[in-house]
């Protein structure tokens, strides 16, 4: 009902702050309100080729609602994220498709890898056009690093597969016996130590990855084999984000000193519509595919999120199309990311259980 | 929230059944039951005194046009075949004049759904410059004060109120009350959806199945099991009259109406008067980027007579719109499909016959108690 008069509306959005888009927007803010910034984050758009010149027609619309909704906001980014998987199986086509979507966003755009677009060619295409696999930048006080962690063991990238394009195939496949865990890797690892030895344990740090620097669930890759020895490296600092793509859902936890945040897809929400139903587990064993008769309204359960990095730790608001916004921020309380607004049982949208 | 108390029509008993022997024949199969809110119930002297209201014309600024001018019973409560509305002086707005009949039903008011109830609506025409072009409502006041006739009709319909005590209250609640006696269902479609007579053709009956599958028509405008008002509430992008905002321009909009929002201020009437901005539909409402260009899911009922489609006009016929539905969101080949589309809306593929057929299905949704000749 409050949606009903702008009046209305503009008195809920000033309880609401910052508003929704079709991307994450993070947002730093500092004891100086003039260091205060933002950036936006988009993710896993999964650029699909047919044939010629066709391409699957929502995914590409996901991701060109991301972009010119992205150069919409207010405040304006920063810069832009982009949180991998942008083609779907690694080819040119889908990454040049990908790549000239991208091409309308008005900001400069950090890329980070996903397993979609390495196990073609192990990323040599995707670097021509977005730039190294890993790599770290600072931005007003805060130290940002790009990973690529979804690497695997040796021998399964180089010896196990007859062609490229059957490695692409199995490792973009879902509880396949035949894939192989992610990783980040020795030389990372060490890239990365060397990396942050010149970083003060007080500057807060946000690290981009593609899948989450945690265990959750090996079946689907929601998993990174060594997961405990980045987060070792990291443990030292006083305030460290991981931002993650790969998962199509929204997911939040905290270890030691580290919070994690998943974003959401442009393409496809994983899964759907079960997923309200086992919120209550603690392992996400989430085997029900996306069964909508028809899945008339695309966007649903697709999206993206402000980040609100306050005193270095980062809050994010997803946008739900056809849903209730919502806050996961730090509670300095808990010591965790928790939803600001945490339903009872009573209050929750019910899940779906008829088709 | 209020919660109104629920007025049971005959018709949802009707609906309910079908098998119901005898049912009254009163012109409502089809139709959910209709909420009337507790502090306005529908009487017989109110109705009355709201006709009068929705048709005197001098409560304009010339004297010369009421709400009739634009929703005439003559044209099932629209001006077709206008394509935007003509109000004071010729003055043309920038939306398709929508039906009043089933208006009742909806769950906001207007193209952009601004307005949450008919008694909120009906206030807003009186005081557009380009619509009744009345500066506030006072004329409106004085004018029925001093008319004796309306002095003792509002006594009848308001509980005895003073002369001195009539105000905008009381004349937008006849005007809602009478709005909900133009409720209309008991079409072709009804008799045969809903009562299981042979009342449509084949042809007209393929058409049905075209909107519920291929189609994709019913996952907006919905059909129910006991009633159908051809619509969902919900507000939609599907490609209509955003794509006349050059991207620049849009641009600069929509970031006016996000800069506002984010300090918290109003938004900068430069902004909303400019003609462009109409365009941006249910987004200036709520300043939500999903709204973008979206626009209320209208009814279906009696869309035979209400053209042109579409909240600008744009589209003439039901067959300009089913080639717009079925390329995908796209007036013509050239046009391009705009980032902010609805979810819903992407190329159907139909055939000729499927479109003709579908076309055929519409033109059953006509129901006539209420429309004069």
């Amino acid at each position: 009902m409050s949606r009903n008069s702008r009046r209305d509306f503009l008195k809920n959005a000033a309880l609401l702050g910052v508003a929704t888009l079709p991307m994450s927007l993070v947002r730093l803010s500092f004891a100086k309100s003039g260091d205060d910034f933002t950036f936006a984050y988009i993710s896993d758009s999964h650029i699909q080729h047919i044939k010629g010149n066709q391409f699957v027609r929502n995914w590409d619309m996901g991701l060109k609602r991301a972009v010119a909704e992205a150069n919409l906001l207010v405040p304006k980014p920063d810069f832009v994220v982009y949180g991998g998987d942008l083609a779907q199986l690694g080819t040119k086509a889908e990454l040049d498709h990908g790549a000239e979507i991208m091409s309308a966003l008005k900001y400069k755009t950090h890329y980070v890898m996903g397993e979609h677009d390495y196990y073609l060619d192990l990323g040599a295409y995707w670097e021509k056009l977005f730039g190294p696999q890993w790599h770290s930048f600072d931005h007003k006080g805060v130290h940002f690093i790009v990973l690529n962690s979804v690497l695997t063991h040796h021998h399964w990238t180089y010896e196990r597969w007859p062609t490229a394009e059957r490695r692409m195939a199995e490792m973009s496949g879902l509880d396949n016996p035949n894939g192989s865990p992610f990783m980040v890797g020795e030389k990372q690892r060490e890239w990365l130590k060397n990396d942050l030895a010149k970083v003060p344990k007080s500057t807060p740090i946000v690290v981009f990855s593609h899948s989450p620097l945690q265990k959750i669930f090996k079946g689907w890759n929601f998993w990174t084999d060594d997961a405990e020895q980045v987060q070792a490296i990291l443990k030292p600092f006083q305030r460290v984000s991981v931002i993650y793509g790969h998962v199509h859902q929204i997911q939040y936890n905290q270890i030691g000193n580290i919070s994690f945040h998943s974003v959401m897809a442009t393409a496809w929400p994983w899964p759907y519509p079960q997923s309200y139903a086992l919120a209550e587990s603690h392992l996400p064993v989430l085997t029900v595919p996306m069964n909508r008769a028809d899945p008339f309204f695309e966007r649903d359960a697709t999206g993206w999120q402000f980040m609100n990095v306050k005193t270095g730790r980062v809050d994010l608001t997803y946008q739900l199309p056809n849903n209730t916004t919502r806050t996961v921020a730090f509670n300095a309380k808990t010591g965790k990311p928790g939803d600001i607004a945490y339903q009872e049982k009573t209050k929750r949208i019910p899940p779906q259980d008829h088709y | 929230m209020i919660t109104y108390p629920k007025v049971w029509f005959a018709a949802a008993a009707v609906a309910l059944s079908f098998n119901f022997a005898g049912a009254r024949d009163d012109g409502l199969l089809g139709l959910p039951a209709l909420d009337v809110p507790s502090d306005n119930p529908i009487t017989k002297e109110k109705v009355v005194l709201g006709e009068r209201l929705f048709n005197d014309t001098r409560f304009s600024s010339t004297g010369k046009i009421s709400c009739a001018t634009c929703h005439s019973p003559a044209k099932a409560f629209t001006d077709s075949p206008l394509k935007t509305s003509k109000g004071i002086n010729d003055l043309t707005g920038t939306r398709n004049s929508p039906t009043v009949l089933n208006s009742a039903f909806n769950l906001t008011q207007f193209w952009d759904g601004r307005s949450p109830t008919l008694e909120n609506q009906s206030l807003h025409p009186f005081v557009n410059s380009v619509e009744m072009g009345l500066k506030d409502h006072a004329p409106i006041i004085e004018t029925i004060r001093n008319d004796p006739a309306y002095v003792e009709a509002f006594k009848k319909a308001f509980n005895g109120i003073d002369q001195g005590k009539i105000s905008m209250t009381e004349v937008t609640r006849a005007i809602a009350a009478f709005e909900r006696t133009l409720i209309d269902g008991d079409s072709r479609f009804d008799r045969w959806y809903y009562k299981g007579e042979p009342t449509l053709t084949a042809n007209e009956i393929k058409g049905f199945q075209v909107f519920i599958g291929n189609g994709r028509c019913v996952s907006c405008h919905a059909v129910e099991h006991t009633s159908a008002l051809f619509t969902d509430h919900k507000f939609h992008n599907i490609g209509v009259g955003i794509n006349r905002i050059p991207g620049k321009d849009l641009a600069q909009m929509a970031q006016e109406f996000l800069r506002a929002k984010y300090n918290r201020e109003e938004v900068d009437e430069k902004v909303l008067k400019n003609p462009l901005a109409s365009d941006l539909g249910r987004f200036a409402v709520t300043l939500e980027m999903t709204d973008m260009g979206g626009f209320k899911t209208s009814t279906l009922r009696n869309i035979d007579l209400t053209a042109p489609y579409m909240h600008d006009g744009s589209l003439k016929t039901l067959d300009e719109v089913v080639e717009h539905y079925n390329r995908g969101g796209a007036s013509s080949d050239k046009e391009p499909i705009n980032p902010y589309l609805s979810g819903g809306i992407r190329p159907l593929n139909l055939t000729t016959a499927e479109k003709k057929n579908l076309v055929a299905f519409m033109k059953t949704l006509t129901s006539g108690k209420h429309l004069k000749k």
